[in-house]
């Protein structure tokens, strides 16, 4: 069954989807499986390997068990100071 | 007030000095990051700073916590830009007091390293050729 997750989006991958943010309808239980659609509906060639990912503001795993309405959001390697 | 912040506002460094205030602090060491006119070899007109707030605050404030464990000093604040910036404006300032100059030098290296490495930022730069791109550590742009 789908399941609705908040995303944001920052930085090039922003530019990349045109929102900072959407709700986003899947079957993915797992941040791994979720980018993978995410990057496929919005033409995203950047790998998983070089994002982090953040589930309801803290760093997690991969391989999380995501919860529906959890707000998830793929980390572009960080460029401050 | 948290010893990790960010700020849409021009940083006022005489205010954030007077924060570290000790009457056992012999030594204040501080960092300031400006914007540079330049990037591997392209001239830079401004750029913008993107952050995930709450975990930025979040992973800030565990390394300023990370700086005050592991290092012999008395107090520790960073303050970071976000919005757009002009060349030569103050992008973020580190701000460090200690009894003895040795723990304030260390702590303030490992407190801006730790900040560029972990943190959640995003640097846009603006290109005097028109073009312009996101940052990742290495300099090199980041193509989504």
């Amino acid at each position: 069954m789908a399941r609705h997750y908040r995303l944001l989006y920052f930085a090039s991958l922003r530019d990349r989807t045109g929102c900072d943010g959407e709700t986003f309808s899947s079957t993915a239980t797992q941040p791994r499986d979720l980018y993978a659609q995410v990057a496929q509906h919005h033409g995203i060639t950047l790998a998983a390997e070089r994002l982090r990912v953040a589930i309801n503001g803290e760093f997690a795993d991969w391989n999380h068990a995501l919860q529906d309405g959890d707000e998830v959001v793929f980390l572009p390697p960080v460029s401050g100071g | 007030m948290s010893a990790f912040r960010l700020s849409d506002r021009e940083l006022d460094m005489r205010a954030l000095g007077q924060e570290l205030a000790s009457p056992s602090a012999g030594a204040c060491v501080s960092f300031e990051g400006w914007v540079r006119d330049r990037n591997e070899g392209k001239g830079v007109l401004q750029l913008a700073y993107q952050a995930y707030a709450p975990l930025a605050l979040a992973e800030g404030e565990r390394i300023m916590a990370e700086a005050l464990a592991q290092f012999a000093i008395e107090r520790a604040v960073c303050v970071h830009r976000t919005g757009e910036l002009r060349i030569g404006d103050l992008a973020v300032w580190v701000g460090i007091s200690a009894a003895h100059r040795d723990a304030a030098f260390a702590a303030c290296r490992y407190v801006i390293d730790e900040i560029k490495r972990r943190v959640p930022i995003w640097k846009n730069e603006f290109y005097s050729d028109g073009a312009s791109g996101w940052l990742h550590p290495d300099g090199s742009p980041v193509q989504s």
